[in-house]
């Protein structure tokens, strides 16, 4: 199968690249503000390509920007990328990628591929969208931080285009189609709701995993009810 | 010297968390109450990833060109637009709106 042919047939493949598009687009602030935070051209780089998460990598050069030693930026990045862990559970459970495969969807496991591959419904379709969104970012994440860390601001900022708008809509457009019953968007309030409350409370990348748990605790609450019939959608 | 030895602790550590959840056997993830569990957090990751995007500004919360990106999202998939056209219409949005002069 060409890549023609799966842009044209298969939606998780479309979804995977305009996400990574939008979203690699940013490795030019990263790189530029790495290079602003005293790192070198190389340390900012090996940031993007062994750390590869975004609000990771971000906290980390924040710290070291405020002052921080390098053990605290180690230690905020690590913190704010215990999600990824939840999120490889979940490509672990819909891929069962074996071999070399688990340890290249692994490092390509983000806030991105992890949306993309459960937002589809059949297993070709989650498989597609993981690995075009994850590998998708890391390449333009890794290239966009190259030119951002050479060109520093140059380039001025990626918010100026719209592209934190496209990964809002990117995000919504994911869970839109999960939102059939009363169930499913009863849980996305809540969590969205939990996840305003905790934002000023709690370091970014945390209110995500403390969601997570909300809506894990929903799920395992409602567990015997699994053979109940689906709800009949009410029209809008 | 010692910023590099944690650039590459952070990646390590970055790399084994992610692979933590790789590491989980099968037999417990499909057991049907996990199947359940994880439909129900993939709705609130989701839902908390919109949300993260559209408000989040750090560690504060920040109304700006964001939230038109968001609302001409929903419009769009509520005329059934394709994917790739709800993600123009949300970048659009928010250009504009900077443009217009949005934070």
């Amino acid at each position: 199968m060409n890549v023609r042919h799966l842009l044209r047939t298969s939606p998780a493949t479309r979804a995977g690249l305009s996400i990574a598009v939008a979203t690699g687009a940013y490795g030019v602030s990263f790189g530029a503000l790495g290079a602003a935070s005293g790192l070198g051209l190389l340390e900012v780089c090996a940031l993007s390509l062994l750390t590869f998460s975004g609000g990771s990598q971000f906290a980390f050069i924040g710290v070291l920007a405020g002052g921080g030693t390098p053990a605290a930026a180690a230690g905020a990045s690590t913190l704010l990328g215990l999600r990824n862990g939840v999120y490889g559970m979940q490509i672990n459970a819909l891929l069962r990628p074996r071999g070399w495969r688990r340890l290249a969807a692994a490092q390509v496991t983000i806030d991105e591929s992890t949306a993309t591959a459960v937002a589809q419904q059949d297993r070709a379709e989650q498989a597609r969208g993981f690995w075009t969104a994850g590998v998708g970012v890391f390449v333009l994440w890794n290239l966009m931080t190259l030119v951002g860390a050479l060109a520093g601001d140059a380039l001025g900022d990626p918010r100026q285009w719209g592209l934190d708008g496209a990964a809002v809509a990117a995000f919504v457009g994911l869970l839109w189609p999960r939102l059939r019953g009363r169930e499913p968007w009863a849980i996305a309030t809540i969590c969205a709701a939990v996840t305003v409350l905790c934002i000023p409370l709690l370091p970014p990348g945390v209110p995500i995993l403390v969601a997570a748990a909300v809506a894990a605790t929903i799920g395992w609450r409602g567990r015997n009810y699994d053979r109940r019939p689906e709800p009949v959608e009410v029209a809008r | 010297m010692t910023v590099w030895l944690w650039i590459l602790g952070a990646g390590a550590l970055a790399y084994l968390t992610k692979l933590s959840g790789f590491l989980v056997p099968q037999r417990v993830l499909e057991s049907p109450a996990i199947i359940r569990v994880s439909a129900c957090m993939t709705i609130g990751l989701l839902a908390s990833l919109v949300t993260m995007n559209a408000v989040a500004a750090g560690q504060a919360l920040a109304l700006d060109a964001r939230l038109l990106a968001l609302g001409a999202a929903v419009v769009a998939l509520l005329l059934r637009a394709p994917f790739l056209l709800v993600v123009v219409v949300g970048a659009a949005a928010a250009a504009l709106g900077r443009l217009a002069g949005l934070p």
